[in-house]
């Protein structure tokens, strides 16, 4: 099928940057709100095309395959549910003064660029390309979480673009160092660069420097992924910049650096001679899930905890991958698309609970179910989710990794379940205390849009329930792929 | 013993210089001077960049020499200069780290990135092999710069320095794709660095190593 000249591809990426530079310049609230909407609502609809339409053949930039395809479709989904939920929490940050009309047109257009560069990272063909669209999300969302301009707000995102750069120097040296190994092979210039063609030749390439080349890679993504020793930037950036970036920092940021990771983890296993990036990877993930269980028993800002929450995810995702296999590849893919469906449903909760509540002090919060029931009963069965309990998606894939494991290394398994546990129990600990008791703090209305966060939450527990066949299929094909 | 040709002794020297330069960095404790040698270092690069344009006859080459030469060499440090005289810390003295210690650290990270990329590339051609392991000394060089200052600027430059690594290791992998691309990338992003800490009044670095500090700043405490 062919729709005239009509291109998804372009569409996903033009469309936002279209729209960055059109909110740049338009006043007013309203327009620019509902513009930024609607410009997410294209996006996601050019996105869904992308199955109806016949894939484009990967060209030197732009690749559409089965890794990839789903994730621009999560991603464009996530941008647009955020951009309603953004809408009706930005009017309250107006109503309150934090944002001034001047910044919130700047708003606007980093948030159309950050989806931009996200999409460009997802559908590149070229591993330079890819490291600049990761840089470009990274910036905006550097500028978004320093919005507010208080010392908190600067220093986190001071501290983030400090690690965020050192983070993307790094992948940039392991990535020159991929071109160096491709080059005796594939030939100079443009090739050297092209994932697909990398992949075809990727078994004569020069193990040693493809090791060297892979460990300066998951280092640099692997910091923006948010992994333990790597992670201090990740819960400033998410407690002090604007909830909906909060929101999609952990459900989509997280899972563009994951995915760049992903795409150089398929090339080092297609080399036979290159070690095996598993151990590395399970290590770190173990680590990552373990201390960020232990860190949030100590939080008391609410958003700092969901953070940490995310390390700890993202640690489960990494030692999926990292142990391999179609079936704990297949729970690692499972778990990237309900933490971010999971995640930024708790952050748009969490972003009018403390609005109303005026504070993300978790001890100033109590009661929610009473005074407000849609939000505080969206928090409990979203915290329900992200603990892992069943019948909501995320128990699901955690359940397919610790079984997966438990058959292969049962040692690892006991760490990542007591790490599991250990998360679990301090999230209930937070959730009862937030969500039930006698109410605390301000009993104002919400003027909250439910309908993003409830629609996450009703996908993340259809998931659960049923999956459906073609999308089984599709994570098995894609876990294949991994090897 | 291999034939030297002039091509190759004087990106070599080239290379190795930026490595020792990167070193200077290392004990410099007054800010203005450090910004001198940060401009000594990107002038460096510069000549690196532009004779590896002349040497692999690679034209696109040249527009990252001259990025190199007007916005790190002059525009950069002449700004930071101003910023730094502007922010009243042009007499700061900062020694987190003795000199010593930080030298020593210097030479084991050049021992090891020596070691390894000498190890790891044994079948590429030298001039590329070498290349490599003088910018893989560079970039650690910078990373260590990173972590043994306080005050932000000389972070900056510490940042910067390292990416001039990464533009020696860059330019020196022949034909590699994209290389001016992201040469202007990376210049953006410093140039963002720097307008923020001119707008912000960036003084000090704020990340600590020790997450209690954190954590009692934001009130987390208990």
């Amino acid at each position: 099928m062919n729709l005239g000249s009509f291109d998804p591809v372009t569409a996903v990426l033009l469309i936002p940057i279209g729209a960055a530079a059109l909110l740049a310049v338009l006043p007013g609230y309203r327009l620019t709100a509902r513009l930024n909407v609607v410009a997410s609502l294209a996006t996601f609809l050019a996105a869904l095309s992308l199955f109806a339409i016949d894939r484009p053949p990967p060209g030197p930039y732009v690749l559409v395959d089965d890794l990839n395809i789903v994730f621009i479709l999560l991603n464009t989904f996530v941008g647009f549910t955020t951009s309603i939920f953004s809408a009706s929490y930005i009017a309250h940050e107006l109503e309150t003064g934090r944002l001034t009309p001047a910044y919130l047109r700047f708003y606007h257009a980093m948030y159309q660029t950050m989806m931009f560069g996200m999409n460009l990272a997802f559908v590149s063909n070229n591993i330079g390309l890819m490291w600049v669209a990761v840089e470009i999300a990274t910036l905006t969302t550097v500028l978004m979480v320093g919005i507010y301009r208080t010392h908190a707000a600067l220093e986190a995102a001071w501290k983030y673009f400090i690690l965020g750069s050192v983070g993307i120097a790094l992948a940039l040296f392991g990535t020159i160092l991929v071109y160096m190994a491709a080059r005796p092979v594939v030939g100079e210039g443009q090739d050297g660069m092209v994932w697909t063609l990398l992949i075809e030749h990727a078994a004569q390439f020069d193990p040693a420097l493809l090791n060297v080349a892979f460990v300066f890679l998951f280092l640099g993504y692997g910091t923006k992924v948010g992994l333990a020793p790597l992670h201090a930037w990740l819960p400033d950036a998410h407690a002090e910049g604007p909830t909906p970036i909060s929101a999609v920092l952990s459900g989509l940021l997280l899972n563009v650096a994951l995915y760049a990771l992903l795409r150089f983890k398929i090339l080092l296993a297609a080399n036979p001679a290159a070690i095996a990036p598993g151990p590395l990877m399970v290590t770190m993930g173990l680590v990552s899930v373990v201390f960020a269980a232990f860190m949030l028993y100590r939080r008391r800002d609410i958003k700092r905890l969901f953070a940490y929450s995310s390390i700890e995810h993202m640690g489960i995702i990494v030692f999926a991958f990292g142990m391999g296999g179609p079936l704990a590849n297949f729970a690692g893919l499972l778990h990237m698309v309900m933490h971010s469906l999971t995640k930024s449903a708790i952050f748009f909760a969490v972003g009018h609970i403390s609005q109303i509540k005026g504070t993300q002090r978790i001890n100033r919060i109590r009661g929610l179910t009473v005074t407000h029931p849609a939000l505080g009963w969206g928090l409990v069965v979203g915290v329900a989710a992200i603990a892992g309990l069943p019948p909501l998606g995320i128990f699901m894939s955690e359940f397919l990794v610790v079984t997966s494991t438990f058959a292969r290394q049962p040692l690892l398994a006991i760490v990542l379940v007591f790490g599991i546990l250990l998360a679990f129990g301090a999230l209930l600990l937070r959730l009862t205390s937030v969500a039930f008791g006698r109410p605390r703090g301000s009993t104002a209305p919400a003027e909250a849009s439910y309908v993003p966060m409830f629609a996450h939450l009703a996908l993340v527990l259809g998931a659960g329930i049923y999956l459906p066949a073609p999308l089984v299929v599709w994570f098995q094909n894609v876990a294949r792929l991994l090897g | 013993m291999q034939m030297h040709s002039l091509a190759f002794d004087v990106s070599h020297t080239l290379a190795g210089g930026l490595v020792l330069i990167s070193f200077m960095m290392l004990y410099q404790d007054r800010l203005y001077s450090l910004l001198n040698v940060f401009a000594l270092h990107a002038l460096v690069l510069a000549l690196s960049v532009a004779w590896q344009a002349y040497i692999q006859d690679a034209p696109h080459l040249y527009v990252t020499a001259v990025i190199a030469l007007v916005f790190k060499a002059l525009v950069i440090p002449v700004g930071l200069h101003r910023i730094v005289k502007q922010l009243g810390i042009h007499r700061d003295i900062e020694s987190a780290v003795g000199i010593g210690m930080t030298m020593l650290a210097g030479m084991g990270l050049v021992a090891l990135s020596m070691v390894l990329m000498l190890r790891v590339t044994a079948d590429a051609d030298p001039l590329a092999r070498e290349d490599l392991a003088f910018a893989l000394s560079v970039v650690l060089l910078g990373l260590l710069v990173m972590v043994t200052r306080r005050n932000a600027v000389s972070q900056v430059v510490g940042f910067m320095s390292l990416e001039n690594g990464l533009v020696l290791a860059a330019t020196g992998a022949k034909g590699m794709p994209l290389v001016v691309e992201i040469s202007v990338a990376f210049s953006i992003l410093i140039a963002f660095i720097v307008i923020g800490i001119f707008l912000f009044r960036i003084r000090e670095r704020f990340d600590s190593v020790d997450v209690s500090a954190l954590d009692d700043f934001r009130g987390e405490r208990r």
